[in-house]
């Protein structure tokens, strides 16, 4: 019998999904155990049984996904290895050196090094997660003012070391793979809303 | 006895022992694939094309894997058993007629290595002693899962073979002759002069002592995975675990057979027509041991015995005396 769990109410009472099976008792007397075997054995339940698996067989509806050739999409909001992102008109890296991320971190795995450089700009010289100690929560991509430090959509991690994954230059968008227009943008945890462009008055620039 | 007798005898035997192995290792590709189109999944895909290379992998892999003998196991018997269940299984096959008798080159072969007269007892016995294998295997394990599956084997062997036995006593008593060439001539006659038709019964129920005889689902007890791990085979490795498996394929081949043989007409008249048809049936045979293995369940052992002993051993022996009042009159 096939039946649909309605999934938002678990409770057990009249009007949900749920049901009781019908279960007979068993039988006791050598009489009916043998008149419970003759029933089970005429009833034709293991053709059943046979007709199924051989109707799947004709019916050919394979489900496997070949994994390396095939890959499901993962959905937008999915927490894999990090990413720093960069300002798509200049190049520039995102990361402002505010520290949010590292104070955040629950897990305490985020490292960064600053330093003003000559133009009085702060710069991260360096940036590194643990990955051995992260548990991707999401709360640094959340936290992050300024959409630099993001999760990507990689998860598949085999490497020879963990932190191959996770110094800065790992990370960081590459300027050649900016130029070509392939910095995606994180559309998962603290990212912009959908239409905020509207949203947001222009600063002039030029009094 | 003449050297071209000789000759010709153990060529027949090597051909036997390749085509046999080799269609123990293809049968595994075809459990794997017909599974899993049965469950909706694409079986082994990347060895070869459609993974048909997945066989060469797995022999390179068992022949090529470290012989591990454990410590506390009995040596000779554990190294000696999967011997058992190989060799018997292939020698079950010495009185059975694969094809009809042919000439080639103006040479007339029979393709069965010795036409006995008491064949199909023969067969029967051989495969029987084939239960050596697991039995001995399990108990010289030194591992319990393998001790019970060893137990489990010897229980369910009395409770089968009662009903092979008793349900080919049927139609033999019809047939007159324990030769398979006999029993398969008797049938020649075409569709009409199948024995299933006179004993239907017998049919069915030679037919589910096969399944507890080579060990396949339903009745697949000695060697249960989610409940006895592998049975005997736990403690095996490599080619030794391996000859267990070809023994095993071997077997539901041979079976397929003699059910082909005893029941359907065999190779009817003798033609290449009949030839194919037997390849048919066999195929068929084969075919419903992974069909059955994809859609029951395994049942427990003291229900099998309790099947073997309370039902179906009765059906065989009111069959026994039916045929015996119908031949009577
Ligand atoms: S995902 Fe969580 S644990 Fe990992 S670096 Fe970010 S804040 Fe720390
Ligand atoms: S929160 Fe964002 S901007 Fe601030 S230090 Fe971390 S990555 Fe850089």
């Amino acid at each position: 019998m096939h039946h649909e769990e309605v999934f938002t109410d678990r409770n057990v009472n009249e009007s949900s999904a749920y049901y009781y099976v019908d279960i007979e008792n068993y039988p006791t007397t050598g009489w009916d155990k043998f008149k419970q075997v003759v029933k089970r054995t005429f009833s034709g339940e293991l053709f059943v049984g046979l007709w199924v698996v051989m109707r799947e067989m004709i019916k050919f509806d394979i489900h496997t996904v070949q994994y390396p050739m095939e890959k499901l999409p993962i959905g937008p909001r999915y927490r894999a290895v990090h990413k720093l992102l960069r300002l798509w008109e200049s190049g520039y890296e995102r990361c402002i050196g505010c520290g949010l991320c590292e104070k955040i971190c629950i897990s305490d795995c985020i490292r960064m090094d600053t330093r003003i450089d000559e133009n009085s700009r702060k710069e991260v010289t360096e940036y590194s997660i643990n990955l051995g100690r992260c548990i991707f929560c999401g709360y640094c991509a959340e936290v992050c003012p300024e959409l630099a430090i993001v999760h990507g959509q990689r998860y598949e991690n085999a490497s020879e070391q963990r932190a191959h994954f996770v110094i800065k230059d790992d990370m960081l968008t590459p300027l050649d793979m900016l130029k070509a227009g392939q910095q995606a943008e994180y559309p998962g945890f603290g990212a912009i809303i959908p239409g905020s462009d509207e949203s947001v008055k222009k600063t002039p620039l030029a009094y | 006895m003449d050297v071209a007798f000789i000759i010709e005898t153990i060529a027949k035997i090597v051909v036997i022992l390749l085509i046999f192995s080799a269609l123990a290792g293809l049968g595994t590709y075809f459990e794997r694939k017909v599974l899993a189109f049965m469950q909706r999944r694409l079986g082994p895909m990347h060895v070869g094309p459609y993974g048909l290379l997945q066989v060469a992998a797995d022999g390179i892999k068992l022949f090529t894997k470290e012989d591990i003998v454990p410590q506390n196991v009995v040596k000779p018997i554990f190294k000696i058993a999967p011997v058992i269940t190989a060799a018997t299984a292939f020698m079950a096959s010495a009185a059975i007629p694969f094809w009809p008798q042919f000439t080639a080159f103006g040479y007339t072969v029979h393709p069965i290595v010795a036409d006995i007269n008491v064949g199909i007892l023969y067969v029967l016995g051989i495969m029987a002693i084939g239960l050596y294998g697991p039995l001995l295997g399990g108990m010289a394990s030194a591992n319990k899962w393998s001790l019970i599956s060893a137990a489990r084997s010897a229980a369910i062997f009395i409770s089968y073979e009662v009903i092979t036995g008793l349900a080919l006593l049927a139609p033999l008593m019809m047939v007159g002759s324990l030769s398979l060439i006999d029993i398969n001539n008797y049938q020649a006659g075409g569709i009409t002069h199948w024995i299933v038709w006179s004993q239907p019964v017998a049919f069915v129920l030679f037919w589910i002592a096969a399944f507890a005889e080579t060990g396949r689902t339903p009745f697949h007890l000695v060697a249960n995975d989610h409940e006895i791990i592998d049975g005997f085979g736990t403690e095996y490795s490599g080619m030794r675990w391996g000859m267990f498996f070809i023994g095993e394929y071997a077997n539901m081949f041979f079976i397929s057979f003699v059910i082909s043989i005893v029941f359907l007409g065999g190779f009817g008249d003798g033609t290449i027509a009949g030839a194919v048809q037997l390849l048919l049936k066999v195929s068929f045979f084969f075919f419903f041991f992974l069909w059955t293995r994809a859609a029951w369940p395994d049942i427990r052992p003291d229900q099998l015995m309790w099947l073997c002993w309370k039902v179906l051993m009765p059906i065989a022996v009111l069959n026994v005396v039916a045929t015996g009042i119908v031949m009577m009159f």
